[in-house]
């Protein structure tokens, strides 16, 4: 079987050279029959990429051990679903992934452009297929996912225990999606540049796919923090880790351009911008798949040295520095049609919105890259801590909370000064009024960020409140329907717009409960012995006892604490810790389950208010002894006495077990991390869901044409979608 | 005035604004780091400055007394060590012969570790590891 996967992966490579070679050749030369068979070619390599995902799916599902990478990354203990994912925690599986995602959107987008960017497309083709050689080149002649193991191991590694949970399996395709997506917006925007057509066709053919890419981005930005919240026992959703970084910095200018593109297409302003932040956006896609594979920076999620981080910087310098060029030569066709004529416009609202989140990406870039900039400039390497982060991070995320909320309330073009008062006035006086009532009932003022923040969260509130009301409330007049029916007939009717704003009100949700999860939160170690308490915030927690609970993979040790509040008993927590078998031999036959890989699992007690959120670290010490006369004993002994012993010394242990460390949190408002962050991805989605008025305007596109094919004109200049 | 003198002006004060931003940025990310250093770089040092140590655990050194982690950390490349003594959360990933950072300073010979400050890599691809 790995044969086969490595004959279609060869012929996928050859594919897309033809693909690259027949599409730039059908440009240069107008011949549509090459552009249409470069086109094909698409079709063809995604049929290939999807021929190597099932090969290796199908090797992991069955434990085919012939496969290094199955045996390395997956066991036959290992349970179905983590064998479906476990292909991405392997390089060359995730290399895989990449050339897989990239052929289903090339081919989605030629698909849909297939009758229209005749000159666009075949550029946009040949930049997608120079990105799917030369991930299938790196598979093929550097990391393949197909190199067999002789003799075939009867036994695979397993999956690290660490990514055993399901945010955690889920993440990475969601990122590499992200990722992979973006690169079609900036194929299409190389195209135009290319062939200088300029105006927004190549914007409104490929904007959707930029907003799904930013909506798989955000959505694994959200698993990957609730992994590191469950999973990881330290108690946060984010750490600003080189890693979550790489991932947050390509959403953050993802989200400038969908922004800059509206000015654009409203106003014809910000033409050299948006070019220049699509590019930006792919090659910060391209610097976060090298981040997590090249280990150049200290990270958590570091994949080890690899082969494939030269190449990627090759590939990043040469789309920045092309793409920089391109864009120079360009400069004379992309002059804006207007300027911006006063700052109450939405257009400067826009832009300065656009110019915080390029300023967030760059301050996050420089504290990510500190490590290698400091290395260059004094020889040593120094790296910067999360409080350094937030220190830039709070102002700006404060004012873009503000800018978030005036954004909509102006028109674009001029707003006079009365009628910005006009709409401004609500929102102001409900914000001040939070401010003040804030500052004097609760201590939220001993944090200036958080007020403020607050404030504004406030005041966009009251900003999207207004726009919805009087979106509801004009369909009213206009049709009788009743209130919710004439909200619901308004957002359906502007998808774009009302989804936008849903998008809004979620990501300031998300940063209020950000900002009251990070500014109020209580955190205690406590070490308690089984019959003793602590107390956390307004809660007191007692070490109730120790159960033990082996199976097949992990012994499991779990902690059962009883929670009580104002002396009532309100619930039980059971923060658990797992160990899992190593392989190494030296660790001994019954030394090896207790000094494997270990995971947390914390006891979490969530609420509207706040989560309880609870870690426990066991001291192991006292079983060393046991341990260390089960190894003599049992060394030759067969797997069933070793399984009795090893239960044996846990139930021991756990009879009377010594004190152990609980880490205790009280987070307030955390849920609202996630459920705004489902209202920012639902909102986007509702904005990028096909609407009838669209599929009815496909639908008039397409009898037109057959009309012009059916009485024989050719002509179709430029082709609109 | 003319409104280009007006929009040149009005770039001049955005490009100030902007470099004073990015100056402010270069002045406190060096002021607010912290230097990595391995274990060789700092043995006998007696400058109680704050490092970033970083290194492998070595193997059998590793020792728990309540709330106190006490192990050593050697060079990636080298046998020279230093004793840590650390106290605060264990990452799950910790183990012995794993590459380690944590932050503290040397107080006595002994490298005195801030609380919560241990990282661990994350050991996701196995290959290199068994193949050494």
């Amino acid at each position: 079987m790995t044969s086969l996967g490595t004959a279609a992966l060869a012929v996928g490579f050859l594919t897309t050279l033809y693909a690259i070679g027949a599409a730039i050749y059908g440009a240069v030369r107008r011949e549509r029959r090459w552009v249409d068979s470069s086109r094909l070619a698409v079709y063809g390599f995604m049929g290939l990429m999807v021929i190597c995902f099932l090969v290796l799916e199908v090797a992991f599902l069955s434990n085919d051990f012939a496969f290094q990478t199955v045996a390395e990354h997956s066991s036959t203990t290992t349970p179905i679903f983590y064998k479906m994912t476990a292909m991405w925690s392997s390089q060359e599986g995730s290399l895989l992934l990449w050339a897989f995602v990239l052929s289903i959107g090339s081919s989605a987008v030629l698909y849909l452009t297939r009758d229209s960017q005749r000159q666009v497309a075949p550029w946009a083709t040949a930049v997608l297929m120079v990105l799917a050689a030369f991930f299938c080149g790196l598979m093929l002649f550097s990391v393949s996912p197909f190199v067999r193991l002789d003799p075939v191991p009867v036994e695979g590694a397993g999956l690290t225990p660490l990514l055993r949970n399901p945010y955690m399996a889920m993440h990475p395709p969601m990122i590499y999606s992200g990722y992979v997506l973006f690169s079609i917006p900036f194929a299409f925007a190389i195209g135009a540049l290319i062939t200088r057509r300029l105006d927004t066709t190549w914007i409104r053919s490929t904007r959707r796919f930029a907003l799904v890419a930013w909506i798989f981005l955000g959505i694994g930005l959200l698993l990957g923090a609730r992994w590191s919240y469950e999973e990881l026992g330290w108690g946060g959703y984010w750490g600003w880790d080189p890693v979550e970084n790489a991932a947050l910095m390509p959403w953050l200018l993802g989200t400038a351009f969908l922004h800059g593109i509206q000015v654009q297409e409203r106003r014809g302003m910000l033409k050299i911008w948006n070019t220049g932040l699509i590019t930006a956006t792919f090659v910060f896609c391209l610097i976060g798949t090298f981040l997590v594979r090249s280990g150049v920076l200290q990270s958590i999620h570091a994949f080890g040295a690899s082969t494939v981080g030269g190449p990627l910087l090759v590939l990043i310098g040469i789309t920045s520095l092309g793409s920089t060029l391109l864009i120079w030569s360009r400069r004379k066709d992309l002059q804006p049609e207007r300027r911006i004529s006063s700052p109450l416009s939405r257009e400067a609202i826009f832009l300065i919105n656009n110019l915080l989140l390029v300023g967030l990406t760059a301050v996050i870039f420089w504290g990510t890259f500190f490590p290698l900039i400091s290395e260059a400039v004094t020889g040593v390497s120094s790296s910067l801590a999360a409080p350094w982060f937030a220190d830039y991070v709070a102002p700006l995320g404060v004012l873009l909370v503000l800018f978030t909320g005036i954004g909509p309330l102006f028109a674009w073009g001029q707003l006079s000064g009365s009628a910005a008062l006009r709409v401004l006035a609500w929102p102001v006086a409900l914000s001040s009024l939070t401010v003040i009532s804030l500052a004097i009932f609760t201590d939220v003022s001993s944090s200036p960020w958080a007020l403020f923040l607050f404030g504004f969260a406030a005041f966009t509130f009251v900003a999207l409140a207004q726009e919805f009301a009087r979106a509801a409330i004009t369909r009213r007049a206009l049709t009788g329907e009743s209130m919710p029916v004439a909200l619901g007939s308004a957002m359906a009717r502007n998808r774009r717009r009302y989804g936008g704003y849903t998008a809004h009100f979620g990501i300031v949700v998300l940063l209020i409960a950000v900002t009251a999860s990070s500014s109020f939160q209580t955190k205690e170690d406590l070490r308690l012995a089984p019959g003793q308490s602590g107390k956390v915030d307004d809660y007191t927690l007692s070490y109730e006892k120790l159960v033990v609970d082996p199976n097949n993979e992990r012994i499991a040790f779990n902690a059962r604490l009883a929670v009580s509040k104002d002396g009532e008993r309100i619930g039980t927590l059971t923060p658990a810790r797992q160990y899992y078998p190593t392989q190494d031999p030296s660790a001994g036959p019954i030394g090896r389950y207790f000094e494997g890989e270990a995971t947390s699992e914390v006891g979490l007690r969530t609420s509207g208010t706040g989560d309880l959120w609870t870690a426990f670290q066991p001291d192991l010490a006292p079983i060393e002894e046991d341990v260390e006369a089960g190894n003599k004993a049992l060394a030759d002994a067969g797997p069933v006495a070793q399984g009795i012993a090893i239960v044996a010394i846990a139930d021991a242990y756990a009879a009377d077990p010594p004190a152990a460390t609980f880490r205790v949190i009280w987070d307030p408002l955390v849920i609202w991390v996630w459920i705004g962050g489902i209202f920012v991805m639902g909102g986007a989605l509702f904005a990028v869901w096909p609407t009838s008025s669209s599929r009815q305007r496909a639908e008039v596109a397409k009898a037109a044409k057959a009309a012009r094919e059916a009485s024989g004109s050719t002509a179709n200049p430029g082709g609109r979608s | 005035m003319d409104p280009s003198r007006k929009r040149k002006i009005r770039l001049v004060v955005s490009l100030s604004v902007a470099v004073l931003l990015a100056a402010g940025l270069v002045y406190t990310s060096f002021s607010a780091s912290t230097e990595a250093r391995e274990p060789s770089e700092i043995i006998g040092s007696t400058s109680g400055s704050t490092y970033e140590l970083t290194g492998k655990v070595v193997n059998d050194t590793v020792v728990r007394r309540g709330e106190d982690l006490r192990f050593r950390i050697r060079d990636r490349e080298g046998s020279e060590n230093l004793p840590v003594s650390y106290s605060g959360t264990i990452p799950d990933a910790f183990r012995e012969g794993r590459e380690v950072i944590v932050a503290g300073s040397l107080q006595g010979g002994v490298f005195v570790a801030e609380r919560d400050s241990l990282v661990t890599k994350c050991p996701s691809k196995f290959t290199a590891e068994e193949k050494s």
